[in-house]
């Protein structure tokens, strides 16, 4: 009975792109156009000047509430490479600990001409939050909130599949660890749902796996080497440390031993299986060094591909004010 | 003075009562229904026509924000949205700044309250001290200063062993023991009904074990120490099914349920939608369905508007971070009685969820036209529609999950003991 209705606040009513907050509820054709536009950047990072002038004169903010210095360079690269002004800022430590809100900080930066917010930040829905509330124009890319949404990392790894596999329509996919915390997880599956993959499993423990989450449209699997089975595509999720010292875990090395990429568990996947990762990888806790640094593991170019993919993002997002 | 209202729809849920005729009042009280007593001259009539004439609301639970919250709303505001409301009886709880853990905290209110005469406030007092959870608060002092009962409000319940000893004691005195049914160990950190919502939009979650397993414990220890309790906020099928089953036992256990959660479930939250944070959480749509039809079969005792004015600071946050409530005295009436048309039930029965229900559960003589009862009563048109909108609404809460929408049922005048409180 609420007048509130999902998905209004990123795709404008011409279907084009105003805000990335999550990879739900976008058109396969939107996907799709992302991922195409991502193909012709890909080729810049291998220029020797690899730079173009989409964004030249754009201000984009990278604004991270909860620290990140992996995912905030690989923006800052994507921004620059674009010809944009980048000023980061790591707010965690600045702002909120004076007692500022979400959204003053947020109207400071506005006021000092941003073209572009990218916002990580610990809750959940925050990036949406924000979107509701700055000027018309003004983009926002969330860069991770709470356990909700990784987009571009989301797209990224779409992205990698599609370069690997070419098409969607017969894979199987499976998404191995803590599903329960993971941004990535949900922006993965919500992205791989809306492109066909008919088969999507996620394996883990079920302290990892949250409520209902086959209503996502997946497949459980408590059990990794049922669940690995056939795959084309095997995604290992970060175990981040904090989880061992509560109940969800007994710890690291049993983890290690039940969801653990080993090289015998990857051999139950189809034997042209891609392995993948968002980084930064635990070896030892979910994934073997042997297959992280093996022939079937894609993680390197994930990261190489997510440049070009936040390219993308941010050069529709920056053409259109 | 002497009032004569005039051909009304005069619903009198504690009588069954649906039928057109007019009420008399002298001196304060319902002098008599339908005939005018021998000798009775009106000094006002009030014409009636088209519009219903039932019992002032009594609502179980109302946030006032004094002592402690005058930022968010005060008492001369939100009294004002309970006599604008049709509530002209209402209980607030206790979980104020400082707690209402002391007669003279409560001594106070009531006489801010009275001085201000505008609806009755009956103040539920701490269970504990500072609302702790750790030592029992002076239950016969605060009952002797005006307290109705003792409620740990929406913080964490005591300990088993603490709530053991609440429990005697109050039954000692016959105190009835608040509770609002929520395991805070399962519940911690958790802001959202553990489900596909949550899992969609990865908010911690508060699973319905954490409701459950606590209703189980206060029916345990209710019949152990013969304590009368009631269950505050009851937001579960399952949470429901254990209260049906204690009282099915002959236990003393009442309960009621906010009018939020007749209405809402989880999908409502929508994009986040911070106005759908409530405490408890909204539940699954099969949740509501029980909860809808617990509220008609009278497994449930009440519904109450649970309102809690929040500034918009509060709300506009991430969802996880935002403060719980609504706003709410102003739209009990209109969304009790959309569960009841949506219900079938008659208008009669409908009320009877507002009304001598919850003055039952309360143990106040209110909620009721019957001869002789104070003339508390609600005006309204059954067919006036209203848009939520902040400046429709006399609470300085502007936060309801509701706002925008189109509501009917438009209170026109309240009368508490005879004298007008609220004109439209």
């Amino acid at each position: 009975m609420s007048p509130m209705s999902r998905h209004d606040v990123q795709v404008g009513p011409d279907g084009r792109l105003r805000h990335l907050l999550t990879t739900e509820g976008l058109a396969p054709e939107l996907v799709r156009h992302i991922l195409d536009t991502a193909d012709q950047f890909v080729s810049v990072g291998e220029r020797d000047v690899k730079k173009v002038p989409l964004l030249r004169g754009k201000t984009i903010f990278n604004v991270f509430f909860e620290s990140s210095t992996r995912t905030r360079t690989t923006f800052e690269i994507a921004a620059k490479r674009l010809s944009a002004d980048v000023i980061n800022l790591n707010v965690g430590v600045s702002s909120t600990s004076k007692g500022e809100t979400l959204l003053d900080t947020v109207y400071n930066l506005q006021a000092m001409d941003a073209d572009m917010f990218v916002v990580r930040h610990s809750q959940s829905g925050a990036a949406h939050l924000i979107a509701r509330h700055v000027r018309p124009g003004v983009a926002v890319i969330n860069a991770g909130d709470g356990r909700h949404a990784h987009p571009t990392q989301g797209l990224l790894d779409v992205y990698t599949i599609r370069h690997y596999k070419k098409d969607f329509s017969g894979l199987t996919v499976a998404i191995v660890g803590d599903v329960l915390h993971s941004r990535v997880a949900r922006s993965q599956i919500h992205a791989l749902k809306t492109l066909g993959v008919p088969d999507l499993r996620v394996i883990g423990p079920k302290t990892l796996l949250p409520a209902q989450v086959e209503r996502l449209g997946v497949r459980v699997f408590n059990d990794m080497a049922e669940g690995i089975r056939g795959c084309d595509v095997v995604i290992m999720l970060r175990l981040q440390n904090e989880r061992m010292n509560g109940a969800l875990l007994p710890s690291a090395g049993e983890f290690f031993r039940c969801y653990g990429l080993t090289a015998e568990k990857l051999a139950l996947a189809r034997p042209d299986a891609i392995v993948m990762h968002p980084g930064p990888m635990n070896r030892g806790v979910e994934i073997d060094s042997p297959v992280a640094d093996g022939r079937q593991s894609v993680i390197l170019p994930q990261v190489t591909f997510g440049i070009a993919v936040r390219m993308a993002v941010m050069s529709m997002l920056g053409s259109q004010a | 003075m002497r009032i004569e209202i005039r051909e009304a729809r005069v619903v009198d849920p504690a009588a069954n009562r649906d039928k057109p005729g007019s009420i008399f009042i002298a001196d304060g009280r319902i002098a008599a229904l339908d005939r005018a007593p021998e000798g009775f001259r009106a000094d006002e009539t009030i014409d009636a026509k088209g519009l219903v004439a039932c019992p002032g609301l009594v609502d179980l639970s109302a946030r006032l924000r004094e002592p402690g919250f005058e930022y968010k709303a005060t008492l001369e505001s939100e009294l004002g949205a309970a006599a604008a409301g049709g509530v002209t009886t209402l209980a607030c709880p206790p979980d104020t700044d400082p707690p209402l853990d002391e007669p003279g905290l409560v001594e106070m209110l009531k006489r801010r309250a009275s001085s201000l005469d505008l609806v009755r406030v009956y103040p539920l007092g701490a269970l504990t001290v500072g609302l702790k959870g750790e030592r029992l608060a002076e239950m016969a002092e605060l009952t002797d200063a005006g307290c109705v009962g003792f409620f740990q409000g929406n913080t964490p319940l005591p300990d088993a062993s603490t709530l053991l000893q609440a429990m005697r004691y109050a039954a000692t005195f016959g105190y009835t023991v608040w509770l609002r049914p929520q395991d805070g160990a399962l519940a911690r950190g958790g802001v959202a009904h553990e489900g596909e919502v949550a899992t969609r939009l990865g908010l911690p979650p508060v699973p319905v074990v954490a409701e459950t397993i606590a209703v189980r414990t206060i029916v345990e220890l209710a019949e152990a120490t013969g304590a009368r309790v009631h269950l505050a906020r009851l937001s579960s099928a399952a949470g429901v099914a254990l209260a049906a089953e204690a009282k099915a036992r002959g236990l003393p256990v009442t309960c009621d349920v906010a009018v939020h959660h007749l209405h809402l479930c989880d999908r409502d939250i929508g994009d986040f939608d911070a106005q759908c944070n409530l405490a408890p959480p909204l539940r699954d749509p099969s949740d509501r369905a029980r909860l809808r039809a617990a509220l008609a079969d009278g497994t449930l005792d009440a519904a109450c508007s649970d309102h809690t004015p929040v500034d918009d600071d509060a709300k506009q946050v991430p969802f996880g971070e935002a403060e719980p409530g609504a706003t709410a005295l102003e739209l009990l009436l209109p969304l009790v009685l959309q569960w009841g048309r949506e219900s079938k039930l008659p208008m009669a029965q409908a009320l009877g969820a507002v009304t001598h229900r919850p003055a039952r559960v309360l143990g106040v003589a209110a909620g009721t036209l019957t001869v002789g009862a104070g003339a508390d009563v609600c005006l309204f048109d059954p067919d006036g529609s209203w848009i939520v909108r902040p400046e429709a609404l006399a609470s300085q809460g502007k936060n309801t999950p509701f706002m925008g929408l189109e509501l009917t049922g438009r209170v026109v005048r309240t009368l508490v003991g005879g004298r007008t409180v609220h004109r439209a």
